[in-house]
């Protein structure tokens, strides 16, 4: 479960922390994500697991469209860049919420049969779910992925220098639009990555996001912003943390614990763990 | 003291006297309860976001859990009225110190943290408070509480044949948050966080104590937000969790002050009287079909606003007004 907040969470932290713009609609992303396997299961029966890499493509040019059609508007205000940021991707996310009633209905839905739904495997002794499990295994690949990707390869390094200084970029001939809306389009689709494997073991519906958003803004703070490794170690701590509070506090007290280790994190060391900002 | 600026707060008194009067005026014009409804909830709205604004405008500390406060007024009024019998109105100012000793205990370790870091601090501390009440026992856990009628009067500040007294105490309530607002951006406080927002380090170097001004800030706000809280919970006589320290009224109070312009004395009022009967009439008239078309209007309006207007509405006004002051700052 670590894992996967991990990788919903890696998504945020490459555009808010690489980026530093803050996306308050990333749980309506993942929403999406979800629906779109669940559209791919029902109408084409490809299993979410196939389907994975399509809905990551489908995220990754959602992704880069609301970039070039609201963020790049909101990241140019003047005055109060923060706000604007806040409540342009807020307003987005209602209207998300509000089209997935639209076209979608409020009804909750479930990928019924699926490869890997149900199953458990046995390591050890110990029996793990067959979803959880892949899903950890893709979040490792993801991780390890995105993480030669921003370190290693031009595209990475032109994303931090743009985030650094945008004047200089353009000066060596690289389009910060371009560049930052690749970077959303990259965000969503590792969000797409987690909605497909999430869709296989939870309900869909419209306002299903915003239970996981809070969660993954924590799990970019705990880590640090600027920081992919941060955001992995985050979500690696939380699913951790949030498993511990469970076994002592009653079920729906279990985000108590993330929140408490988040504030004590943050009261040490306000940057976060792993945090450069 | 520069004369434009003296002039200027004079100007504000006296528009806000001539607005208050209109609106204390309205109920001998509209009898319609539905409309009086909206009514309260906008004046209630724009009370909650002009305190909002004293801390997360003018001193520039973003708080998207101010819904903690909020609920801690609606909870100290109504488990004291329900349980030992004290009169609303007691319950109202203690809910009101409640929130401001929370406030500032809460700014001690939060005051530390800066940018998106505090904003997320503020927003996962009203979600503990949140599940914390969803799951204590005596406060009717989630279930939340229902206000018992005990007679219609001004003593129990409860009405239930007319609207109108609500109406009374919410335009008091409002003029009140602007008047504190209008009085504090005179006072040593108003120049002191403006130079927090603009500039900590600098304004720590000219002897503001930028921790003890946050303090200040927080107090105050926390303070106004919490009696907001209480009057909602004698006005709709039931109270839950969610419904009073949700993560959305967090963000109902800092939005009317971001769309009327964010750290300005107008901008909360403004933005309330745009957005809370837009709300409501959008939810009202093309909501009931259940199938999201309000929610879709409502937020593309909010992405449309906040993106064409980043300084808020009040920037439609005083463009040229603006022009001066910087000059005047300059000079």
């Amino acid at each position: 479960m670590g894992l996967l907040y991990g990788l919903i969470a890696v998504g945020l932290a490459l555009i808010f922390g690489l980026m530093d713009v803050v996306n308050f609609a990333h749980g309506e992303f993942l929403m999406i994500a979800m629906y779109v396997s669940f559209f791919l299961f029902a109408f084409f029966a490809i299993d979410p697991l196939l389907s994975a890499p399509l809905v990551a493509a489908a995220l990754f040019v959602f992704g880069a469209v609301v970039y070039l059609l609201i963020v790049r508007f909101a990241m140019r205000a003047k005055a109060n860049a923060g706000m604007v940021q806040i409540f342009s991707t807020f307003g987005l996310a209602i209207v998300m919420r509000g089209l997935a009633q639209f076209f979608f209905t409020p009804d909750y839905r479930s990928i019924p049969q699926s490869w890997l739904g149900g199953k458990t495997i046995s390591v050890a002794g110990i029996f793990l779910p067959e979803p959880q499990l892949v899903g950890a295994l893709v979040s490792i690949l993801a991780f390890a992925g995105l993480y030669f990707f921003i370190h290693r390869t031009d595209f990475g390094r032109a994303l931090e220098a743009t985030r650094e200084d945008p004047g200089a970029v353009a000066l060596v001939g690289i389009d910060k639009n371009r560049v930052f809306a690749l970077g959303w389009g990259l965000g969503a689709a590792l969000v797409g990555l987690a909605g497909a494997i999430m869709a296989v073991f939870f309900y869909i519906y419209p306002d299903v996001g915003a239970s996981f958003a809070l969660i993954a803004y924590v799990t970019v703070a705990l880590g640090g912003f600027g920081s992919v490794f941060g955001a992995f170690a985050g979500g690696i701590i939380v699913g951790l943390v949030e498993a511990v509070t469970a076994l002592v506090l009653p079920p729906s007290l279990k985000s108590v614990g993330i929140y408490a280790v988040y504030l004590l994190v943050v009261f040490i060391r306000p940057r976060g763990l792993f945090g450069s900002m | 003291m520069d004369k434009n600026f003296a002039a200027r707060r004079r100007r504000d008194l006296i528009i806000a006297a001539v607005l208050a009067g209109l609106a204390a005026l309205a109920p001998l014009f509209v009898k319609d309860v539905y409309v009086q409804n909206i009514l309260i909830l906008t004046l209630m709205y724009a009370a909650l976001s002009q305190s909002w604004n004293i801390l997360s405008g003018y001193c520039g500390q973003i708080s998207l859990g101010h819904a903690l406060y909020f609920g801690i007024g609606a909870y100290t009024t109504e488990l004291l009225f329900t349980k030992f019998g004290v009169l609303p109105w007691f319950g109202m100012l203690g809910g009101g110190m409640i929130a401001a000793v929370i406030a500032m205990g809460l700014g001690y370790p939060f005051f530390r943290l800066r940018g998106h870091y505090f904003v997320i601090a503020t927003i996962v501390i009203a979600e503990i408070g949140l599940l914390l009440f969803q799951n204590w026992e005596w406060a009717g856990a989630a279930m939340g509480i229902t206000i018992p009628i005990r007679g219609d009067s001004w003593l129990k500040f409860q009405f239930l044949r007319t609207k109108l007294p609500y109406f009374y105490f919410a335009l008091g309530l409002c003029c009140l948050a602007w008047f504190v607002t209008w009085w504090l951006e005179d006072s040593k406080w108003g120049f002191w966080w403006r130079a927090v927002k603009d500039n900590p380090e600098a304004a720590e170097s000219l002897g503001v104590v930028v921790f003890n001004s946050k303090m200040g800030a927080a107090a105050v706000s926390a303070f106004l937000v919490a009696i907001g809280g209480a009057f909602y919970a004698q006005f709709l006589a039931y109270i839950d969790p969610e419904s009073v320290m949700g993560f959305q009224f967090s963000l109902l109070m800092a939005l009317p002050a971001v769309l009327g312009g964010i750290g300005t004395l107008w901008g909360p009022v403004l933005g309330a009287a745009i957005l809370i009967p837009m709300t409501e009439l959008t939810r009202s008239y093309i909501g009931g079909s259940g199938r999201g078309v309000d929610l879709i209007v409502y937020g593309a309006l909010i992405v449309a606003i906040s993106l064409a207007l980043p300084q808020g509405l009040v920037s439609l006004f005083s463009r040229s007004k603006a022009k001066s002051q910087v000059k005047g700052a300059t000079r």
